[in-house]
């Protein structure tokens, strides 16, 4: 895992001191000296797990919803199943899903608060979407607990202690409906879980999650950027250092 | 108890893009408007930070708040419908500007064998190609009588495009050039002409140059930044209502316009509608605001749940099928093909929402039909609004949706497919249409408007052939797999497919089939016209938006003739004589 820190940083490091971008200029040199000076070269290498990853300066990283430790490492498991560490780059856990999803059950997404909630509520068809009475901060706890439940009975062991085979052969689970849960269909809840996940992977870092901007670093996405008129023409792909939407903020 | 304001000569219910239309011709020929929005202000300073996947396109910061309205749906009549109680199938517009704001911009005209498609089917294939549970009709208006109110919208709205061989006969050329040339609209148009088709840069609202229309309204130039359907433009250079008719309307010193005010009923007295009643969503204050005409500009939801709360005009209902109200509602069917390219990545996280290029050789009756056992058709169009990387997780088939694969196979493909996509045209059945829900109601307590619709037989025999179609272009792309989509077993209210409903109130030659004139005036009541692809009687194989548009203009032409000369400004067609 070290070993995947050092190169992954090290082929950064190498493709913003090549790129053209910064050689040209074209920044301003608030937004960059952040990037380059204190998330991407120091942080990096400290975010091996959610433990050890709570740099004293990252005070975002800390919890608005949860209130156990528990069920925040089991949300934090099951999210790096469906988004894993890999060859490509970091997981859920190192991009910092896990408190982009407890931010967010904190919020608005999390008690539903534009969508419609009137009862009565029935269970409707497959076509009709989402009936629960639940908000989406309740249902999440309802599946957390019932990923525990699951592994416990199946494995006699808690979810965190699984191998990643077995944690994968529980959210098939729920992912295929085969699982009881109160008030809420299991793959309602699994569907939420894997659309946060790749919310969390994938938002601009203001959110908490694509820690480093490393989500769009593997897509080769580059964030934020004002015009590409002068390149949507050309045949090459082009390769660019992401920008997030802080950089409006840099002078 | 409502407060009783001063009567004024017209006000409309939403200020989107038919509302702008209406308030900017009343307003600058004299005639005092009020523009009543529920939503709040908002234009292009509002988007200097809009560069946000997860705010705009995801949890939809532009959209409708469904905690106060939303609708119902179910699939058939014989099901309960529920409440559509989050965002998915389409995203419906709210606040200034409506969906004007955060559309792609494709603005494409109907074809002249839409808007008489029951005759021109008829005289090629006979009465009964579809069998008669298909409530097709013409439109009562001719493509002819329609293209210069095309042309006013296009002039208005800065469009760029170019000549396009198999679409609908022009007499001017669009205001502005098409959009660049980019290595996907080029393969794409490669392979059509070696297809023998006849592939076109899609007309756009992005415009390729910087422009000032007729009223002095500037729209400046695209920057293919990529952030488009689901955002407001940063640049003001996709054309909205918000840098067009709503400034030259407020220009003209005859324009009111009132934020927060939410309408709940147009007052009716039997034959005319005499204003409507509206809450201030700040204060709660309940408001009448009288007018000598009343003009429903809320694209098509709201059009036909007021009319219906309203009692205007005679419910649609399927068993007899007589009335009018909620009649043929439509939407689209998308098929369409995926590519993916071992060798090739190509820049698709840049964009703009109507940059791309598309073929109309399979649209409309531009093809026999004599040996197929459907009707119409859809434009195939390969577009490059820009791959944001939430949304855009492109794997081949066989793929799990999570998990180790999946994240490789989504980084892999990521700037490794394209899709060529087709808009079905949706052709009106008996069993599909809007009414009002028995159960839910508003924040207010009104009740929503209930949607009942599903595929039909003929949605799927014509996506089944353009599927094949989009393919076998892609396939000439060079794409290492190619994959076609497939057509669902039942309509989903849950994932994203379009925003391009249409019906629920129609306009026709004929009272007894249609709710609405060629002026879009209501013929139970001369003084409220009815505004959006609300009218449409059926949907094309195009986005709506250049029809909305032009049928707007032919709508604030209307009513000023109506404030010359009262009374229906077109004589009705009788039933009988056209059956």
């Amino acid at each position: 895992m070290a070993d995947e820190n050092t190169k992954s940083t090290m082929s950064r490091r190498r493709f913003i001191k090549n790129s053209s971008y910064v050689a040209g200029g074209a920044i301003g040199g608030g937004f960059l000296g952040t990037i380059l000076g204190r998330n991407v070269f120091t942080d990096n290498q400290q975010q091996a797990s959610p433990e050890k990853n709570n740099n004293a300066n990252d005070y975002n990283r800390a919890l608005m919803y949860f209130t156990r430790q528990k069920d925040f490492d089991i949300l934090s498991a099951a999210t790096e199943r469906i988004f894993p560490e890999d060859e490509n780059g970091p997981g859920a856990i190192k991009l910092g899903v896990p408190y982009f999803i407890d931010h967010q059950l904190a919020g608005a997404y999390g008690h539903n608060d534009r969508e419609y909630m009137q009862r009565p509520f029935y269970p409707g068809s497959d076509f009709q979407g989402y009936q629960t009475r639940l908000k989406r901060h309740e249902v999440f706890m309802v599946g957390i607990q019932a990923i525990e439940n699951e592994s416990q009975k199946g494995f006699d062991s808690s979810f965190l202690d699984l191998e990643d085979k077995q944690k994968d052969e529980i959210l098939q689970k729920f992912q295929d409906g085969k699982v009881d849960l109160k008030g809420v269909t299991p793959t309602t809840f699994f569907e939420l879980l894997r659309s946060a996940t790749l919310e969390g992977a994938y938002s601009d870092p203001l959110y908490g999650g694509n820690g480093n901007m490393e989500g769009w670093l593997m897509k080769e996405y580059p964030g934020n950027y004002m015009s590409y008129i002068n390149d949507i023409g050309k045949d090459k792909f082009i390769k660019k250092e992401p920008k997030p939407l802080r950089a409006h903020f840099a002078s | 108890m409502a407060k009783k304001l001063k009567k004024v000569d017209v006000v409309t219910v939403g200020v989107g893009w038919t509302g702008g239309i209406i308030a900017a011709e009343l307003t600058k020929q004299g005639v005092q408007v009020v523009g009543l929005e529920r939503g709040k202000a908002r234009s292009t300073e509002d988007f200097q930070h809009v560069h946000d996947e997860y705010r705009y396109a995801i949890r939809y910061e532009l959209m409708q708040d469904l905690s106060r309205e939303t609708i119902t749906f179910r699939n058939h009549r014989d099901e309960r419908a529920l409440p559509m109680r989050q965002l998915g199938s389409f995203l419906l517009g709210e606040g200034l500007g409506g969906a004007g704001v955060h559309w792609n911009g494709q603005t494409w005209r109907f074809l002249p064998y839409d808007f008489e498609i029951k005759t021109k089917t008829e005289e090629k294939y006979g009465p009964n190609k579809l069998g008669s549970d298909y409530t097709l009709q013409d439109w009562g208006i001719t493509y002819e009588e329609l293209d210069p109110y095309f042309y006013k919208f296009e002039q208005m709205a800065g469009i760029s495009g170019e000549d396009n061989p198999k679409g609908a006969p022009r007499n001017n050329p669009y205001p502005t050039p098409p959009m660049k040339e980019t290595p996907i609209t080029k393969l794409f148009k490669d392979a059509a002409k070696n297809k023998n088709l006849h592939p076109v840069h899609i007309p756009s609202g992005n415009l390729s140059e910087r422009y000032e229309n007729p009223d002095g309204q500037t729209i400046n130039q695209c920057q293919y930044c990529g952030f488009c359907e689901r955002f407001g433009c940063e640049y003001g250079a996709k054309t909205s209502p918000n840098v067009t008719v709503i400034p030259t309307a407020k220009k003209t010193g005859n324009f009111e316009l009132r934020t927060h005010a939410n309408v709940t009923e147009i007052l009716y007295d039997g034959s005319k509608a005499t204003g409507v009643k509206y809450v201030d969503l700040q204060t709660g204050e309940e408001f009448i605001q009288p007018a000598d005409v009343v003009v429903l500009t809320s694209y098509v939801m709201n059009n036909a749940r007021l009319l219906l709360q309203a009692g205007i005009g005679k419910p649609y209902d399927p068993e007899t099928r007589t009335g009018v109200i909620g009649k043929n509602y439509c939407y689209q069917i998308l098929p369409g093909a995926t590519g993916f390219f071992e060798d090739k990545k190509f820049n698709t996280y840049m964009g703009a929402g109507a940059l791309g290029a598309a073929v109309d050789d399979y649209n409309g009756d531009n093809f026999d039909h004599s040996k197929l056992d459907f009707i119409h058709g859809g434009v195939l169009a390969i577009s490059q609004t820009g791959q944001r990387p939430i949304n855009n997780n492109v794997v081949p088939n066989d793929t799990p949706n999570w998990g180790k694969e999946f994240k490789a196979q989504s980084i892999k493909y990521y700037h490794r497919n394209l899709a060529i996509g087709a808009q079905g045209a949706s052709i009106p059945h008996r069993n599909n249409y809007l009414s009002l829900d028995p159960d839910y109601k508003d924040v207010f307590g009104f009740p929503l408007l209930r949607m009942t619709y599903d595929f039909t037989e003929q949605d799927r025999k014509l996506h089944d052939y353009l599927s094949g179609k989009c393919a076998d272009i892609m396939k000439e792309m060079g794409a290492d797999i190619v994959e076609p989509r497939e057509i669902k077993d039942h309509y989903s209210i849950v994932p994203y497919q379009t925003t391009h409903n249409t019906g629920g109130v129609i306009m026709g030659a004929d009272p007894e089939t249609s709710a609405v004139n060629n002026y879009l005036q209501m013929w139970d009541a001369d003084n409220l016209f009815v505004v959006g692809a609300s009218a449409f009687a059926h949907n094309g194989g195009y986005n709506p938006t250049g029809t909305v548009g032009a049928l707007a203009y032919r709508a604030a032409e209307g009513i000023m003739k109506y404030r010359e000369n009262k009374g229906q400004l077109v004589k009705a067609k009788a039933a009988s004589k056209r059956a």
